[in-house]
């Protein structure tokens, strides 16, 4: 087999389960790279590499001894810092959790243990998953592995870029607005988030109870689907989990067939403000899929318009009464402990201390929409508009199987260009925020490189709740497709970057000449 | 949409966050863009529409009451800022005058 960090999630543990190569030697393999890149990427915030190892022997163990091991078994994993794993710290990349280890594994965590899946460690987030380009981490920023002066997008830039600086081949993300889906659009990988209750939110730290959702992220479509099919599923321990079975997201994957498939376009996530490169690499996409069997039409969302203004109400209400459990008489940072302060004065002073700007800001935005006199213009006002898109929703899905769009306006941005401006920073989520608020499933896919700046595009697919198997046929068509006109996938062009050569030169250029011409 | 920096400071308090002077100034003119911004809500959110404030149809979930066993204290106690005699130690919670 080739290159281990090169290798897919899919064809890692068919080598294991082979025999091939050990689970340690591919664990090794994926440390290695970490610490060759992560100096420059910082996808991670805590490397468990002597645990990994020893995740890794038990998986070699248990396949000399005969038992037979899941499709992921011995897989390398990285794991967003905001699930709990007894085995690391869980800060939420916060001052505020600085240090602090679990007590208990979430579902997440536990199910990734139980497939056998290598957990490497805990990659880097906006601080308490707040903000769209892992900027706002306490403890500094992710590089995108596609140029290291851009953000990996957030608030999964360091599952994202742990994937696209071959890191990990699979990693586990959580979207609240897009905090799965925007990374991987800029860092040219596949995120899905499931239809919310598709996956268990217990042991995820709360950001916005009833729009989180954790979900999977992989190079490929099929390494997503299959990391997917292990977390997903009913837990006792989330009240909010769908009782139901997991959507047969493996085989849409294998299948990857769209004829006759109904997909709409819509008119409303499009024109003003979209790159043009991120406009003709959508297209391009949207004419593929035509040509693929499926049928296009043009779809109105009258109110996705609305969506934004709306999220940034209802998800800043919900974060000040989540976050108020960070107090400091339990666990995390206490400051001001001295005999002259009474509990509620230190708890205003850890607060201070312990949370960064974005997560005070929201904080106090949040209890401004929520306070008496302000409650029905603002939070009530955005509970409608929740309706509303719901509704649009329902009707598009009435003549369309899924629903198409770029993923988020533009491709990654540089680091502190929108770091003093809110509302632009806020601009990143535009696409993905509706079917956040719709709970319904949704996917980015990596579409190929804007020939403007050479990096790399998502197309998103929105799909009905619990239909998340038709994001993975739609995304299955389109890699296939795409992967015959470049001639491989598209993280190809990123070798210079990834291989710590020499890491501060920027990656290969659209216009390169020795680049393919479909991907350019 | 103004917001003084007053306004912040009392916000701050409900939210027990003790905000400097330079936040409590920075944030003002910040907050009073993005309210700008989402002011818009409210040109749809008409009298008919019925608010959502949860993506799933939800009702109450029930098991069977049965016994577990918790985390263990020393777990639990591990990370807690402060303990005392298998217990959080919390600094006072009255001031002198109660």
């Amino acid at each position: 087999m080739g290159e281990l960090t090169r290798t897919g999630a899919a064809d890692l543990g068919a080598a294991i389960a082979a025999g091939t190569v050990s689970a340690e030697e591919v664990t090794r393999a994926h440390l290695a790279q970490i610490d060759a890149v992560d100096g420059t990427v910082h996808a991670f915030l805590h490397v468990a590499a002597d645990d990994a190892i020893e995740q890794a022997r038990r998986v070699d163990q248990r396949r000399a001894a005969g038992e037979r091991l899941g499709p992921l078994a011995g897989v390398p994993l990285a794991l967003k810092d905001v699930l709990t794993w007894t085995k690391a710290p869980t800060t939420c990349a916060s001052k505020m959790l600085e240090g602090w280890v679990p007590p208990y594994d979430a579902t997440v965590t536990r199910k990734l243990i139980d497939a056998g899946i290598v957990i490497l460690g805990k990659t880097n987030l906006d601080e308490f998953a707040m903000g769209s380009s892992t900027e706002n981490s306490a403890y500094g920023p992710t590089r995108n592995p596609w140029d290291t002066d851009r953000i990996p997008g957030g608030s999964g830039g360091g599952s994202a870029a742990a994937l696209a600086a071959f890191e990990a081949p699979i990693a586990i993300g959580t979207d609240t607005g897009g905090s799965i889906r925007q990374p991987g659009s800029v860092t040219g990988t596949v995120g899905v988030k499931p239809t919310y209750g598709g996956v268990s939110r217990f042991g995820l730290v709360a950001l916005a109870s009833s729009l989180d959702q954790a979900g999977p992220c992989a190079r490929s479509v099929l390494d997503a689907a299959l990391l997917h099919e292990v977390i997903g599923g009913h837990d006792p321990y989330d009240s909010t989990s769908i009782d139901a079975p997991v959507p047969s997201v493996v085989e849409a994957a294998r299948y990857g067939d769209v004829t006759g498939m109904r997909i709409g376009v819509v008119k409303e996530l499009g024109g003003e403000g979209y790159a043009a490169g991120v406009e003709q690499r959508f297209n391009e996409a949207v004419a593929l899929l035509t040509e693929l069997g499926a049928e296009v039409v043009e779809v109105s969302c009258p109110h996705f318009g609305y969506a934004l203004p709306a999220y940034y109400l209802i998800q800043p209400s919900e974060t000040s009464s989540n976050l108020a459990k960070f107090d400091s008489m339990r666990y995390g940072l206490r400051v001001g402990d001295d005999g002259s302060h009474s509990a509620e004065e230190v708890m205003s002073l850890t607060r201070e201390a312990g949370f960064g700007p974005e997560v005070k800001r929201r904080i106090i935005l949040g209890t401004y929409a929520l306070s008496s006199g302000y409650y029905d213009a603002y939070y009530g006002s955005a509970q409608k508009v929740r309706t509303l898109i719901i509704d649009d929703f329902t009707k598009a899905f009435e003549t369309c199987d899924v629903l198409v769009s770029p993923t988020t306006p533009t491709t990654a941005f540089r680091i502190g260009e929108r770091a003093d401006d809110p509302v632009a920073m806020y601009k990143a989520d535009l696409c993905t925020i509706p079917s956040s608020l719709a709970g319904n499933a949704a996917a980015s896919f990596p579409v190929g490189l804007a020939p403007e700046d050479g990096l790399p595009v998502g197309l998103q697919v929105m799909a009905p709740p619990m239909a998340d198997d038709r994001l993975y046929r739609v995304g299955a068509a389109l890699e296939r497709a795409l992967e015959d006109q470049w001639g491989g996938p598209i993280w190809r062009a990123l070798d210079s970057v990834s291989k710590g050569d020499d890491p501060l030169e920027p990656p290969i250029r659209a216009n390169n000449s020795t680049r393919e011409g479909g991907m350019a | 949409m103004a917001l003084s920096v007053d306004e912040v400071a009392a916000l701050a308090r409900l939210a027990r966050i003790e905000l400097s002077e330079d936040e409590r100034a920075q944030l003002a003119p910040q907050l009073e863009v993005i309210l700008e911004s989402v002011a818009k809500v409210t040109d749809v959110a008409t009298d008919d529409v019925v608010p959502t404030s949860h993506p799933l149809p939800l009702t109450n979930v029930f098991r069977t009451d049965e016994v577990r066993p918790s985390l263990p204290v020393e777990a639990v106690l591990a990370g807690a800022p402060a303990a005392e005699e298998d217990r959080f130690r919390v600094p006072q919670i009255l001031g002198e005058e109660q």
